[in-house]
């Protein structure tokens, strides 16, 4: 990786901006080889029950290919339930970092900003490094940046649907004022959605079902890995201003006189 | 006898079984990677040996599994 191109999460430093969902994966061969092709250095996971005819461990997986787990949330609709599930997380993972999901609608996984913000404040106060989920909003990115969460992560449509940017203003504003990392999370379709997010700005990218679901995890995961790439790399470049009419890229001045019809004998 | 929820499900325990008994029952063969919800408070890795299962106690043994975004 080029240097100059990692970034920083409660102080401590990130070589890849793609930070990879593991939901959705067929079996855990996939997802290991999706894994090494995406470049990223944190995978998150859920906590849920276990389960005694589960083949292989997801954490020695991952860990075989170079990933650090980042436990998640999902699936919890209250913050009591987010916090108690943060808490195990942190006892079997021996992890602080948590993904915070507090959903508020089963229909749109959209988060419930209210038992969001009680949760991350309630999980700052416990220690924890909370980076979370949240609608792209950015009074309630603020609102979770004042509460002391290590980052937002704001989506770009509802988790799954692969819509892409829904609101791409209000992800600009929350680039603009945010002093954490900013991570765009869900909603991403395709490599095209992952460099967009990138040029607006945001610091890294989080994603699974574009890389899990699409027919070749691998090469997806390759393809977004180089758009993320690609994306920061244009922001930091500085793209030129859109225009209404054409500019010429080539001089005007020396253009032959070619207009008059010939002169005949 | 013991009668408590582990996973969902109802189990008989012998009388003063333990969490690590309850874990074991679960199917997480030697802990690792594991938690462990007691009527919805963790128990701690070091506690489990030491704490016993009361009658009608809802027990959730949790590990990771795939999942997110």
């Amino acid at each position: 990786m080029r240097e100059g191109n990692s970034f920083e999460i409660a102080g401590r430093t990130l070589e890849s901006r793609l930070i990879l969902g593991t939901g959705g994966f067929r079996n855990l061969q996939v997802m290991a080889e999706a894994a090494r092709e995406s470049g990223a250095e944190l995978a998150t996971v859920a906590m849920r029950r276990v389960d005694p005819s589960a083949r292989g461990s997801l954490v020695e997986v991952l860990e075989e290919a170079g990933l650090e787990v980042l436990p998640n949330t999902a699936g919890c609709f209250t913050a009591r339930e987010a916090v108690t599930t943060a808490k195990l997380a942190r006892e079997a993972l021996e992890t602080d970092w948590v993904k915070l999901e507090v959903i508020g609608d089963d229909r749109t996984l959209l988060p419930d900003p209210a038992e969001l913000l009680s949760a991350a404040e309630e999980l700052v106060g416990d220690g924890f490094t909370v980076l979370p989920y949240t609608n792209d909003d950015p009074i309630l990115a603020r609102r979770l940046e004042d509460a002391g969460c290590a980052a937002v992560m704001p989506l770009g449509s509802p988790i799954g649907s692969g819509m892409g940017i829904n609101n791409a203003y209000n992800l600009r504003l929350i680039v603009e004022q945010a002093r954490v990392p900013v991570i765009l999370d869900a909603g991403v379709g395709t490599a095209s959605d992952a460099a967009l997010a990138m040029e607006a700005g945001c610091d890294a990218v989080l994603l699974a079902s574009a890389i899990s679901r699409a027919a070749d995890p691998p090469a997806m995961a390759r393809a977004m890995r180089k758009a993320i790439e690609a994306g920061h790399e244009a922001r930091l470049a500085g793209r030129i201003p859109r225009r209404l009419y054409a500019q010429a890229s080539s001089p005007e001045e020396g253009v032959a006189d070619l207009a008059d019809e010939p002169q005949r004998a | 006898m013991t009668v408590v929820t582990l996973n969902g499900e109802r189990r008989e325990l012998d009388e003063r079984a333990t969490v690590e008994t309850a874990v074991r029952l679960a199917g997480a063969v030697d802990g690792r990677g594991v938690a462990v919800a007691l009527d919805g408070e963790v128990v701690p890795r070091g506690e489990w040996s030491t704490t016993e299962i009361r009658d009608g106690q809802q027990v959730e043994v949790l590990h990771a599994v795939q999942g997110g975004a």
